[in-house]
C-alpha cells in the first residue's frame, strides 16, 4: 500500500428530500483512501454504508464537499462525464451479481470491455485472462442460471476487473453466500488486492469478511465511529 | 455495432414474446402489402391514363351505344387530336368462366390513341391487314400460352355470329407489350369492321368515343363542345378525362381509399397498442439492468438508442416477414386475378412506404421504453429491485 491518497473526501455532505423532510446522511464526513488500501465498511442498516459507496463509485453526488480521485475532482463531473469516468477506474461487485441472465459467463465479463475501443479479438483475450483470474476459464459458455451463487459472484469479480480498473467497490460481496464460498470470494479479492495491487472498498455486514480486509472502518449514523462506540 | 449482440439477446430472451409480438407485426403488414396492392391495381387504370386522352359514353349510360356518325362529327371539333372508337365483345374463351376482357376497334386509330400499346412493326402490319385477326395482350397471352399463329376460338356472351353461334375463329397476329410495366396488356383487339361484317345484330353502332386533345389544356373546352354538339340528340353524349372516367367507374364499388385507410388504420392502431405495450413491459422488466450498465459506464443515451434499436428491429423483422408473406400471396393471387387485376404488384412504392412506417413503429413504439431507461436514476432502480 503506497502513502498516496487514491480517494480524498473533503467536508462531504449528503441531504435527501422526501416530501417536505431533508434527511441528511452525511455532514462535514471527510475520509482517504490510499492507493493499495482494502477496506473494509461495517455499519448497521442506515448508517450511511450504502450512500458512501455510492458516492466513491460516482453513482451519486455529494449535496457539498469534494471528492478526488487520484487527483481529480469527480463530484462537479457531468452524467456522462461519471459514466466514462467508472467505466475508466472503477469496477463494481454487487451482492446479487447482477449479471445479464441472456448473455453466458464471457459475454457478461465482456461487458466493461465494450467501452473501450478494443477489437473483438483483445476484447476476447482480456475476457479468457479475466476468468482464469477467478478460476471459471471451463464455465465461460455456461449462463448465469447455469451457475451455482459463487460461480456466478466470480465472473461478476471478473467483469469487475476485466477492464483492469485501479478501484473496485464491493456491495455486500459474499451476503448472499454459504460461508466456505464467501470465503473464496473473499480470498480472490484479497489476491487482487495484494498480487494485482487493486484498491478495494467493501461494505460489510459480517465481521468475517471484514477480517480479510486491511482495515475496518464503522460508521454510524453518517460518521466514522470506533467498533466499541458501534456496539456500545 | 458492437452493442448489436446486446439488442439481439435482450430481443430473443422470450422466444414466445418475441413469436407473438412479430406475428402480429406480420399480419399487420401482410394487410397493408396486401391491400396496398390491391388498390394499386384498382387504379392502376387512374394512374396510367393519358393527360390528353377523353372518353365520350352515352349520357343516359356508359353501356348504350353511340351512332357510327359521332366519330367523324367529334373528329371535326376543334382542339381534337384523334378519334377512335370501341364495341364491348363480351369475350370468353372455351367457356364462360373465363371471360376475356375483347374489344372491337378500327385498329390505326386506336393504336394512334394508345400509343403506350408497343408492337413489333411485322406484327403490326400482319395484324392490320388482317381482318379475321387478333391482337393480344402480352398478360393474358402468357396466362393462356398463346403465341403469335395460333388460332383460338372466341365466344361472346352478348353477340351472335351470322352463321350460327356465338363463337368467332381468330388468328393471332401479334401479341402487344406495355410500355410500361404497369401498362394494361390483359386484352384483345379485333377489326370493327369485321365485327361488323360478322355479327348477326346490332346496327352501325359504337360502344364509346376514345380521343386526344391537342393539348391537355383544352380538355375541358373539347369536353364542353363534344357534349353541346350532341346535346337534344338521342344519344347525348357525357364526355370526360380518361381519368376521371376510370376513376369514377372503380368507385363504383365504393370509396376505396376509406376503405383501405380504415383496414390499414386499425390493424396499424392494434399493432401499435400491442407493440407499445410489449415493449414498455420488456424495458420495465430490465430496470436493474439497465442500472446495472449505467453503473458499468454505459453512458444513457447509448442506452436510449439500444432500445430504439431493439424495437425497430422487432418491427423490422415482422414487418419484412409480412411483406414477405404479402408478396407470396399476390403472386399466388395474381395469377387467378389476371383477367379482372391485370396490375396486381407489390411495386416498389408499396415496399418503400412499408418501410417507412416500419421504422416509423419502431420508433413510437420504442420511444416511451427508450426515454424512460434514458431517465432511469441507478439508485432509484437499485432500491426498486
Amino acid at each position: 500500500m503506497s502513502n498516496q491518497n487514491l480517494f480524498e473526501l473533503n467536508q462531504v455532505a449528503k441531504r435527501f428530500t422526501k416530501g417536505k423532510e431533508t434527511i441528511s446522511i452525511f455532514q462535514d464526513l471527510n475520509m482517504q483512501i490510499k492507493d493499495g488500501d482494502f477496506l473494509a465498511i461495517m455499519g448497521p442498516s442506515g448508517s450511511g454504508k450504502t450512500t458512501l459507496l455510492n458516492l466513491l463509485g460516482g453513482v451519486d453526488q455529494p449535496t457539498e464537499g469534494q471528492i478526488t480521485f487520484d487527483g481529480q475532482r469527480i463530484d462537479n463531473l457531468s452524467e456522462s462525464q461519471l459514466a466514462k469516468w467508472r467505466a475508466n477506474n472503477i469496477g463494481f461487485i454487487f451482492q446479487f451479481y447482477n449479471l445479464m441472465p441472456m448473455l453466458n459467463a464471457a459475454r457478461n465479463v465482456e461487458l466493461p470491455l465494450l467501452l473501450t475501443n478494443l477489437s473483438r479479438s483483445e476484447r476476447q483475450k482480456q475476457v479468457k485472462i479475466a476468468l482464469e483470474l477467478v478460476g471459471l476459464s471451463d464455465r465461460a459458455d455456461h449462463m448465469p442460471s447455469e451457475m451455482s451463487g459463487g460461480q456466478q459472484q466470480r465472473v461478476a469479480i471478473a467483469r469487475a476487473v476485466v477492464s483492469d480498473p485501479k478501484f473496485l467497490l464491493c456491495d455486500e460481496p459474499t451476503g448472499d453466500l454459504d460461508r466456505q464460498t464467501a470465503d473464496e470470494i473473499l480470498q480472490t479479492l484479497q489476491l487482487l488486492n495484494e498480487k494485482f495491487g487493486k484498491t478495494i472498498v467493501m461494505v460489510t455486514h459480517d465481521p468475517s469478511a471484514a477480517k480479510f480486509a486491511k482495515q475496518t472502518v464503522h460508521l454510524n449514523k453518517g460518521e466514522f465511529v470506533k467498533a466499541e462506540e458501534l456496539s456500545a | 455495432m458492437k452493442d448489436l449482440y446486446l439488442v439481439y439477446k435482450n430481443l430473443t430472451r422470450k422466444k414466445m414474446r418475441l413469436f407473438l409480438t412479430t406475428f402480429a407485426i406480420f399480419i399487420a403488414f401482410l394487410i397493408f402489402g396486401a391491400i396496398m396492392t390491391l388498390r394499386g391495381a384498382l387504379n392502376s387504370g387512374v394512374e396510367m391514363s393519358a393527360d390528353n386522352r377523353l372518353v365520350v359514353v352515352h349520357k343516359t349510360n356508359f353501356t348504350n351505344p353511340l351512332p357510327y356518325s359521332y366519330v367523324n362529327k367529334t373528329q371535326a371539333i376543334e382542339g381534337v387530336k384523334q378519334v377512335t372508337h370501341a364495341n364491348w365483345f363480351g369475350g370468353y374463351y372455351q367457356e364462360p368462366a373465363n371471360q376475356v376482357v375483347t374489344f372491337a376497334v378500327e385498329p390505326e386509330s386506336y393504336l394512334a390513341v394508345y400509343p403506350e400499346l408497343v408492337i413489333e412493326p411485322e406484327q403490326r402490319k400482319a395484324w392490320l391487314n388482317n381482318q379475321a385477326s387478333i391482337l393480344v395482350g402480352e398478360r393474358i397471352a402468357l396466362a393462356n400460352g398463346w403465341k403469335v399463329g395460333d388460332r383460338i376460338p372466341l365466344s361472346s356472351n352478348i353477340f351472335s355470329h351470322k352463321e350460327g353461334g356465338q363463337t368467332w375463329d381468330f388468328v393471332i397476329e401479334g401479341i402487344f407489350r406495355g410500355a410500361e410495366q404497369k401498362t394494361d396488356t390483359s386484352y384483345l383487339l379485333f377489326h370493327y369492321k369485321y365485327f361488323k361484317e360478322t355479327q348477326s345484330w346490332g346496327g352501325d353502332s359504337i360502344g364509346w368515343l376514345i380521343l386526344t386533345t391537342e393539348d391537355a389544356a383544352m380538355n375541358e373546352s373539347v369536353a364542353k363542345a363534344i357534349d353541346n354538339n350532341f346535346a337534344n340528340s338521342n344519344a347525348e353524349t357525357d364526355t370526360s378525362t380518361e381519368q376521371a372516367f376510370n376513376k369514377a367507374f372503380i368507385e363504383q364499388i365504393g370509396n376505396i381509399g376509406l376503405i383501405i385507410f380504415g383496414v390499414v388504420f386499425m390493424a396499424f392502431f392494434t399493432i401499435l397498442i400491442v407493440v407499445g405495450n410489449t415493449m414498455v413491459l420488456a424495458i420495465r422488466e430490465r430496470t436493474a439492468e439497465i442500472a446495472v450498465l449505467k453503473t458499468l459506464g454505459f453512458a444513457s443515451i447509448r442506452i436510449f438508442k439500444m432500445v430504439l434499436i431493439e424495437s425497430c428491429l422487432l418491427a423490422f423483422l415482422g414487418g419484412l416477414l409480412g411483406l414477405g408473406g404479402a408478396y407470396l400471396l399476390i403472386q399466388g393471387a395474381s395469377e387467378n386475378l389476371a383477367r379482372f387485376l391485370p396490375n396486381l404488384v407489390l411495386d416498389q412504392n408499396i415496399l418503400l412506404q412499408a418501410l417507412g412506417y416500419m421504422l416509423l413503429l419502431g420508433l413510437i413504439t420504442g420511444i416511451a421504453p427508450a426515454i424512460s431507461a434514458l431517465k432511469l436514476n441507478i439508485i432509484t432502480a437499485f432500491n426498486r429491485g
